[in-house]
């Protein structure tokens, strides 16, 4: 067996700025060997979210580590769910949706992943964010 | 069990903000030893692993690091994070 791959970082923003921005803090503050993935603005490429486009990016970021998913308002978190649901039966068992503010949440958790923590731990780094 | 400790002043011009937090908690974690850490003499321990906590602490300029690591290579996690809090963490651009 190889190594374990490290949990990777999903982000769904309603808005392309955010996401790419909180990528961009997380690239820059954790180092850029975390694996992330982002997405955001609807299929028109105004604010909101498209299941299809989450979908293709979860599946893109996917790794066998698992993915914490942060997300930023209600439909991220729905449209999310939605493209999970849409994804092979062996991956999605992969993805967790964290219950963390999107930036703080983003940095906790690829901070967490890049010490080789394995998805729960890195989802409760998320969740114990604070501003 | 190898037991250390040691201790170091916060000279970086921001403290123990997020990234030096990121960094502190990244380098931590390449120990096997289990790390500890507080502010002052008479702070809580808290995990150095954990970067929300680490993040919490929100240690400023002029106050000290205590760190307390108990594992085979206790020496050389203390030595380590005591250099990355003497060297201002690599990065004072932030």
């Amino acid at each position: 067996m190889s190594a374990p791959a490290q949990v990777a970082v999903a982000i769904v923003s309603h808005s392309p700025e955010i996401a790419r921005g909180t990528a961009a803090m997380v690239h820059q503050m954790v180092g850029s060997d975390v694996r992330v993935g982002y997405c955001g603005g609807n299929a028109d490429g105004g604010l909101g979210t498209d299941v299809e486009t989450i979908r293709a990016m979860l599946e893109d970021v996917w790794t066998h580590a698992g993915v914490a998913v942060l997300v930023d308002l209600g439909g991220a978190e729905m449209n999310t769910e939605m493209a999970i649901e849409m994804l092979s039966e062996d991956k999605r068992a992969g993805f967790t949706i964290c219950n963390a503010a999107i930036v703080e949440g983003a940095v906790m958790a690829a901070t967490q992943a890049s010490t080789g923590s394995g998805l729960q731990e890195v989802q409760q780094a998320a969740e114990d964010a604070i501003g | 069990m190898a037991v250390a400790e040691g201790a170091q002043e916060l000279t970086h011009a921001i403290g123990l903000h997020a990234r030096p937090a990121v960094k502190l908690t990244q380098l931590a974690s390449r120990f096997e030893s289990n790390v500890r850490l507080r502010v002052g003499a008479d702070g809580d321990w808290i995990n150095a692993k954990s970067v929300s906590k680490v993040m919490r602490l929100k240690a400023r300029t002029g106050k000290t690091l205590h760190f307390r690591a108990e594992g085979d290579d206790a020496d050389e996690a203390v030595a380590a994070l005591k250099g990355l809090v003497e060297r201002g963490f690599g990065d004072d651009t932030q």
